[in-house]
């Protein structure tokens, strides 16, 4: 099996020589998402104008695609198309105020494809804030492969998110998770990745072992994990292109795991089990001296940098339970920052460095949530049998975990949530999965 | 104190009787070798069957605990007379866990409960080079309820022995 790393030329340039209202994104289509609860901004989002006939499918499923991705953020609602008064009929034509606002469209996306002779897509878009009669930033357009739609249709809608929500976006974006089958005493599990909505999947492992929780390089173009292959845990990494896979070159023999990448893409932390006590170590993923970190009789593991590479927080249970700390990039001291009831694990520092994700267990329940980097402002976001395992979105403001269901047909599905604690929805896919890690915003 | 050893063994079979052979998974470690691909007849003494099946081969803990009870020393106390006695066997010891807990916790803990089983096992005079801990966590349950019946099972320690040197 060989993947093919999706071959994407997307080229975003301003449509300079396009008219364009010159209020730059600032008047009342905005949204705070930091803000508590909200009421979701009603948008529309018509089919794209096919400018050929060889687009006019993508047309119609690239408006859907960035519907779909704009409505998943619970930060907007769609006006169905079946209440429009009029759509747009050329890209370029003056856009109906009067039309929008009396369906209450506060928001409005208009675009246009073109598929050339020779396959090439071309997506252009513009965005309005219909209350305020104006075009919200310039129009942009986006080239690539028309295989690539799905990529453009994303970074339509990212643009989209940004200039309304201040945000960066995350809709082009991937996942890394286990796909798993069979019942729970018998998991077949695979690596796979897919787009952050469930759209195309592809396997990069067979199930022959056990395999568990990958996580992406900081270019997304490599992933650590765990794997049995060799009947132990042991660390390896896999290119994500060429699906070529390699145990790291640690000490022959060590059971290693809870593996990251370090921000510069080379430096790996990982846990490493040795006499029945669990420390954490550092090495570097193409080979290197294994440099401990921890040296306490307790468990210490699940180790992830600051986005910053200075500092890392991972769970130790040198209290008595397990809780989290935080201690320099070269180990040293740790100063424990979880002080509330029951335990703490699985902590990851946001890739904006602002808060601290992580899985909480209190009486008998399993929890989703985040905390300042010093601990404080606990806040708990989910709340379920077994909630375990938060993955950051590449703007910091939605998380991905594992949710797994009680008893003995119990299964695991991916599920996000708002770090508002609002918008928890299942990740479609199509079989059951686990541990996923989601990518930096694709390039 | 022959008969009281006797009993516990057969207590102690009655006890284990029912743990093994409860998985599919087996042999190669890869997937978890609990107890299947028995080789031999449990009649035999130098038997892999007759390690699971008469002496027993695992121990249980309580929740988030490495600790080896009387139960569990009494029984390692036999898998110990056994290697000894069957010195061209070796043996890996699986730790597991149950799944109340995030998995690479669970790691770690189900490789303590492995290393408590191979500190017993050398103290009682097997050969470390012998033993090899490998550490499941969650990823093999062999009771799959979401209760506590289920999980007492789960947490666990298996000793697989299989002829010949280690992987």
């Amino acid at each position: 099996m060989r993947i093919i790393r999706t071959a994407v030329m997307v080229v975003a340039c301003v449509m300079a020589g396009l008219p364009s209202v010159a209020q730059q994104s600032s008047g009342p289509l905005r949204i705070e998402i930091t803000d508590g609860v909200i009421e979701p901004l009603p948008i529309a989002v018509p089919d794209f104008i096919a400018e050929n006939s060889a687009a006019s499918q993508l047309a119609v499923d690239i408006a859907r695609v960035i519907a779909a991705d704009l409505i998943g953020t619970g930060l907007f609602r769609e006006i169905p198309q079946g209440a429009y008064i009029s759509t747009p009929t050329s890209f370029s034509s003056p856009v109906q105020y009067s039309d929008w606002k009396a369906i209450n469209a506060q928001g409005l996306v208009t675009g246009a494809v073109n598929v050339a002779s020779d396959g090439k897509l071309n997506v252009k878009f513009r965005v309005f804030d219909v209350f305020s009669d104006a075009q919200l930033g310039d129009g942009l357009q986006f080239g690539g492969s028309s295989n690539s739609w799905r990529r453009m249709a994303h970074k339509v809608a990212d643009a989209v998110y940004s200039r309304i929500t201040g945000e960066g976006g995350y809709f082009d974006s991937r996942i890394v998770f286990v796909s798993e089958t069979g019942p729970k005493n018998q998991r077949a599990k695979r690596l796979a990745v897919m787009d952050y909505d469930g759209a195309n999947v592809q396997f990069l492992t067979d199930a022959s072992a056990i395999v568990l929780a990958p996580r992406f390089s900081p270019t997304g173009d490599r992933v650590l994990y765990t794997s049995y292959e060799s009947g132990f845990p042991r660390v390896n990494v896999l290119d994500v292109g060429t699906i070529e896979r390699r145990a790291l070159d640690v000490q022959a023999e060590a059971l290693t795991f809870a593996p990251r990448f370090g921000p510069d893409g080379s430096t790996v932390v990982l846990s490493l089990s040795q006499g029945g006590n669990t420390d954490i170590f550092k090495t570097s993923v193409d080979g290197g001296t294994l440099v401990r970190l921890t040296s306490n009789p307790s468990i210490e593991t699940a180790p992830g940098f600051s986005p910053d590479g200075r500092r890392i927080v991972f769970e130790s249970d040198r209290s008595g339970t397990q809780q989290l700390y935080v201690m320099g990039a070269n180990g040293g001291e740790a100063t424990r920052i979880s002080f509330g009831k029951g335990r703490y694990g699985t902590p990851v520092w946001s890739p904006r460095g602002d808060l601290i994700a992580f899985t909480k267990q209190a009486n008998g329940r399993f929890h989703i949530g985040v905390m300042r980097i010093d601990g404080s402002e606990e806040r708990l976001l989910t709340a379920s049998f077994l909630d375990e395992g938060p993955t950051w979105a590449p703007n910091g403001r939605v998380i991905m975990f594992t949710r797994e269901s009680r008893g003995e047909a119990g299964a695991r599905a991916l599920y996000s949530v708002d770090i508002t604690g609002r918008n928890l929805r299942r990740v479609p896919t199509d079989l059951s999965g686990s541990d996923p890690a989601w990518s930096p915003l694709l390039k | 104190m022959k008969n009281k050893s006797k009993l516990l063994l057969i207590v102690a079979a009655i006890i284990l009787a029912a743990c093994s052979n409860s998985d599919r998974f087996g042999g190669n470690g890869r997937l978890g070798g609990d107890s299947a691909n028995a080789a031999g007849e449990a009649s035999d003494p130098t038997s892999v069957a007759y390690f699971q099946q008469s002496i027993g081969d695992r121990v249980l803990f309580v929740v988030d605990q490495h600790t080896l009870n009387p139960q569990a020393t009494a029984l390692l106390d036999q898998q110990a007379v056994w290697l000894m006695d069957n010195v061209e066997f070796t043996a890996v010891i699986e730790g597991h866990a149950d799944e109340q807990g995030t998995s690479a916790y669970n790691l770690a803990l189900s490789g303590r409960r492995a290393n408590s089983v191979i500190e017993y096992l050398v103290s009682r005079g097997v050969a470390s080079n012998r033993l090899q801990p490998l550490p499941f966590g969650k990823e093999r349950p062999i009771a799959i309820c979401s209760e506590e019946n289920c999980y007492t099972q789960n947490r666990r320690a298996v000793t697989v022995v299989a002829a010949g040197g280690l992987g």
